[in-house]
C-alpha cells in the first residue's frame, strides 16, 4: 500500500493486450473476461474432477482414516485414537528400518548408479560403430515390467541353483558365494544392483538427451582454447547438464521413497525387514493385518515425505530450471 | 436408423444392468421362506473350483435335488480371495448365502457377531463328525458350521535320508528331534526346509511349541486376555530357539519360498532335505514342485515336549466346512446332512478331495501317508486351529512375523512373546 506502482500496475498494463484508438467500454471487457474464464472452466472442469476425485479425495479420506483403528470394513471408521497410529509408528523398529533403508539407496542412488548412467551416456554419445545397438541394449532392462525383473533375479541369486552362484563356482571365486537375498547383510546391496541393471537405461537416455542438447561448438570452442578432454567435460558439459542431472536426482529419490514392487518380489522385505522399504510396510498393515487406519498413517506420512521433499528441491535445487515457466508465469500473460 | 439403434443400445444396456442387479441382489431373498412342500431354492456359495470338489459338490447337489424335487440348490463356485472379499461385503450388509465355505474361527465368530449364521443345534444328528474337525466350528459350546474335510500339520520326511543318518525312528520326543537333526547335519544332510520367505511355515514350529509348552487352553484363554507374556509361551519360545541354534535349515532359507522351484516343498520333494513341517497337502506340491520321493516319505506327528500342558496328541491344522445362513431354509440343513452321510462322505475322500470329518471315513483314503495323517487326526485329544484363523489377521501376521524374526536370530523368545501381546492388545 506504501507502494502505488504496485497497486497501480495492473491499470498500466491492461490483460487484453495495448490496442490503438478508442477502446472497448469496461462493460465489454467484465462481459469478454467472463466469457473468457467460463470456456476456461469448462475445458478445465473434467479433468478437475477427475483429479479431485482420484487424486485429492483419497488423500484427504487417507489423511481421515490414519486417525482411527479400523480394519477397512463396514462403512465408515468409529473408533478414533487421535494421532496414536503416527506415535506407534515413530516408535516402531521396521519404520526406522524403512527410512534407513530408503535413505542408503537413494545414496547408491546417487553416488553410483547415476554416474554410471551419465558416464555411458557420454560414451554412446561418440561415433562409434553398433552405437543404436548398445543404445537399444542398454535401454531393454527399463522395458521389462519390475515383477519379470523381480522373478528372473531371484532365480538368478538363488543360493543352490542360481546363475550367480554358479558363476562364481565356473571361475574359482568359491568364496564370494552368497546367499545374496537371503542374507541381512547383503540383501541391499543386491537390492540396489538389481535397481540399477533395471533403471539405468532410463537414466542413460535422459543423459543422452541432455548431452545431444548442448552444441558441439561450445566443445570446439573450448578445445581450440586448449582445454584438455577432462577440462571440457568438467567446465562444459557438466554445467550443461545440470538441469538433466537435477531432474534425474529428483526421479531417483520419489521412486525410491515409493518402491514396492521390485522389493515385494524378490524379498518381500525380508530376511528378518533388512529390505523393506515403507510402501512395503504400509502393505503388510494394510492388506495382510487389515489394520487400514495403521496403513494409512503410514501413507501419509510417505506423502508428507515426499511433498516436502519434492516442494524444497523445486524451490532450493531447481530453481534455475523452472525460472521462467512455473514460477514467474504471471509476468508472462 | 438413429433411432433404432439408440433404443437397441439402450435395451442392452438395461439388459446388462438388470443381469449386474440380478447377481448382486441374490443372497437371502431367495428361498428364505421356507414352505413345506412348495418350491424352495438354496443358495449355495462354496470355493471348491478346483478337480475333483467341484465335480463332486455339483454331484451332491443335483443327487439331493433328484430326490427333493421342489428344491433347486443355486452353486456359485468362487476363487478363494473373491469368496473372501465377497463375504466381507454381505457380512457388512448382513445378508449371507443359505449354505456358504467357512473354516470357522475368527471369521466364523465374526460372522456370528455380525448375526448372519445359524446354530445348528444338535448337530450330532447331522453326522458323526470327529471332535478334532468340528472344534473349529464351535464357539461357546454352540454348533455354526460342519467340517467335510479336515487335516493336520506334521513332519514329512525322507526315510532313505533319515536312515543314512542312523536315525532307526521318528523322534517321538523334543530331545530325541534334536538329536536327530543333529544326526543329520553330521551326515552332511540338510535337516530341514523353511520357507523363510513366506513366514507362516516358520510359525507352526512356534504353534506347536506353544501348544505343548502353554497348552490348548492358554491359547484359547490368550484371545480373549490378549496377554501372551506367560511362561509358557516364552518357553515355547525358547525351546524354538534351541532348534534355530542347531542351523538345521537349507542354505539360504531366509528368502526361501514355499512351492517355488527352489523353494521348501521343492528342497524336500527333490530329496535335499530330510523333512519339513507341513500340513496334510505336503506330497502333492512336493510332487508338483520338486518332483517328489515316492515311498521314501513318511509322517510323523510333532514330538512331545517334557515339562509343558500340552499331550503329544493334540493337533495344529484346519480344514474346511459349511455354515448356514441365518435366514436360510430347514431344506438347507437337510441337505448339509444329505452331504454328510457316510457313503456321500466316503465318495468325497476317496476322490482325494480331502481328509474325512466323519469318523470311520479314514477307511477310503488309498495313500498310506495320508491314512496315517488321518488315524492320527481322528485319535487326537485335542485340536488347534491354525493360529492366522483362529486369531485376528493382525494378530496372525505379527504371531508370523515375530518368529521368523526369532528364526532369523533378531529377536529373543521374551520379544516375540511381547511384540504378539502389543499386537493384541492394540487389536483389542
Amino acid at each position: 500500500m506504501t507502494h502505488p506502482a504496485l497497486t497501480e500496475r495492473p491499470e498500466k498494463r491492461p490483460r487484453t493486450g495495448a490496442r490503438p484508438g478508442p477502446g472497448p467500454g469496461p462493460a465489454t471487457v467484465r462481459r469478454r473476461r467472463l466469457r473468457g474464464l467460463a470456456t476456461v472452466a469448462l475445458f478445465i472442469l473434467p479433468a478437475l474432477v477427475l483429479y479431485g476425485l482420484l487424486v485429492l479425495a483419497p488423500i484427504a479420506i487417507a489423511a481421515y482414516t490414519s486417525m482411527f483403528r479400523w480394519n477397512g470394513l463396514g462403512g465408515w471408521p468409529e473408533d478414533f485414537v487421535g494421532l496414536d497410529n503416527f506415535t506407534r509408528l515413530f516408535d516402531s523398529d521396521v519404520f526406522h528400518g524403512d527410512l534407513r533403508n530408503g535413505l542408503i539407496i537413494i545414496v547408491l542412488s546417487l553416488l553410483v548408479q547415476l554416474p554410471f548412467a551419465l558416464g555411458l551416456a557420454l560414451l554412446l554419445n561418440r561415433r562409434m560403430r553398433g552405437r543404436a545397438v548398445y543404445r537399444l541394449l542398454f535401454f531393454a532392462p527399463y522395458v521389462l515390467s519390475e515383477v519379470i525383473t523381480g522373478v528372473l533375479f531371484s532365480l538368478i541369486l538363488s543360493p543352490e541353483s542360481g546363475l550367480a552362484n554358479q558363476l562364481l563356482r565356473a571361475v574359482g571365486l568359491e568364496e564370494l558365494e552368497r546367499a545374496w537375498l537371503a542374507d541381512p547383510s547383503t540383501v541391499l546391496p543386491a537390492l540396489f544392483a538389481v535397481m540399477t541393471w533395471k533403471y539405468f537405461g532410463f537414466y542413460m537416455i535422459l543423459f543422452l538427451a541432455g548431452r545431444q542438447g548442448i552444441p558441439a561448438e561450445l566443445g570446439e570452442a573450448a578445445a581450440i582454447d586448449g582445454a584438455t578432454a577432462w577440462e571440457q567435460f568438467r567446465h562444459v558439459t557438466l554445467p550443461l547438464l545440470g538441469p538433466t542431472i537435477r531432474i534425474a536426482a529428483f526421479l531417483s529419490i520419489i521412486g525410491t521413497v515409493q518402491l514396492f514392487d521390485l522389493v515385494w518380489v524378490l524379498t518381500g522385505g525380508g530376511p528378518d525387514h533388512a529390505s523393506e522399504t515403507l510402501a512395503v510396510t504400509m502393505f503388510q498393515f494394510g492388506f495382510k493385518r487389515t489394520q487400514v487406519g495403521y496403513a494409512s498413517a503410514i501413507s501419509v506420512v510417505m506423502f508428507l515425505l515426499s511433498m516436502i521433499f519434492a516442494l524444497a528441491y523445486l524451490r532450493f535445487v531447481m530453481r534455475r530450471d523452472t525460472q521462467g515457466a512455473v514460477t514467474t508465469m504471471g509476468d508472462h500473460r | 436408423m438413429s433411432l433404432r439403434r439408440r433404443g437397441l443400445v439402450m435395451g442392452a444396456a438395461i439388459t446388462a444392468a438388470s443381469l449386474l442387479l440380478g447377481g448382486c441382489g441374490g443372497g437371502s431373498e431367495n428361498g428364505s421362506e421356507a414352505s413345506p412342500g412348495g418350491k424352495v431354492t438354496i443358495e449355495w456359495w462354496h470355493i471348491g473350483t478346483a478337480e475333483p470338489n467341484k465335480t463332486i459338490y455339483d454331484g451332491w447337489a443335483k443327487a439331493y435335488q433328484a430326490q427333493h424335487p421342489n428344491v433347486t440348490i443355486k452353486v456359485t463356485p468362487m476363487e478363494n480371495d473373491a469368496f473372501k472379499s465377497k463375504m466381507a461385503t454381505v457380512t457388512t450388509a448382513a445378508s449371507a448365502p443359505d449354505i456358504f465355505s467357512t473354516w470357522g474361527g475368527g471369521v466364523l465368530k465374526q460372522q456370528l457377531d455380525a448375526g448372519i449364521v445359524k446354530d445348528f443345534g444338535d448337530v450330532n444328528a447331522i453326522g458323526k463328525f470327529t471332535s478334532a474337525a468340528l472344534a473349529a466350528y464351535q464357539i461357546d459350546g454352540k454348533t455354526y458350521g460342519i467340517p467335510v474335510d479336515v487335516g493336520m500339520v506334521g513332519f514329512w520326511y525322507n526315510k532313505k535320508l533319515f536312515a543314512e543318518a542312523g536315525v532307526t525312528e521318528p523322534p517321538a520326543t523334543w530331545p530325541a528331534f534334536l538329536d536327530a537333526v543333529k544326526k543329520l547335519k553330521a551326515a552332511g544332510i540338510t535337516p530341514i526346509a523353511l520357507a523363510g520367505k513366506e513366514k507362516w511355515p516358520g510359525h507352526y514350529y512356534w504353534t506347536y511349541l506353544a501348544m505343548r509348552m502353554a497348552g490348548l487352553d492358554a491359547l484359547k484363554q490368550a484371545a480373549t486376555t490378549h496377554d501372551f507374556t506367560g511362561a509358557g509361551f516364552v518357553a515355547a519360545g525358547r525351546k524354538l530357539k534351541e532348534l534355530v541354534d542347531l542351523e538345521p535349515f537349507q542354505k539360504g532359507f531366509l528368502n526361501a519360498a514355499y512351492s517355488t522351484p527352489d523353494g521348501q516343498a521343492a528342497t524336500v520333494g527333490s530329496g535335499k532335505a530330510a523333512m519339513e513341517l507341513m500340513g496334510q497337502w505336503a506330497p502333492s506340491v512336493q510332487k508338483d514342485a520338486g518332483g517328489g520321493i515316492g515311498e521314501d516319505l513318511g509322517f510323523f506327528p510333532f514330538p512331545a515336549v517334557e515339562g509343558g500342558q500340552g499331550a503329544a496328541t493334540e493337533a495344529l491344522g484346519g480344514g474346511n466346512g459349511f455354515a448356514i445362513g441365518a435366514d436360510a431354509p430347514a431344506e438347507a440343513v437337510d441337505f448339509l446332512k444329505f452331504i454328510s452321510q457316510m457313503d456321500n462322505h466316503k465318495k468325497f475322500v476317496e476322490s482325494g478331495a480331502g481328509l474325512p470329518a466323519l469318523a470311520g471315513g479314514e477307511e477310503a483314503i488309498k495313500d498310506a501317508n495320508l491314512k496315517t495323517v488321518a488315524t492320527t487326526l481322528a485319535g487326537a485329544t485335542g485340536f488347534q486351529l491354525y493360529l492366522d484363523q483362529a486369531y485376528p489377521p493382525a494378530v496372525g501376521q505379527e504371531i508370523n512375523d515375530s518368529v521368523a524374526g526369532l528364526i532369523a536370530g533378531s529377536k529373543t523368545p521374551e520379544e516375540v512373546a511381547a511384540a504378539i501381546t502389543e499386537t493384541a492388545k492394540a487389536e483389542g
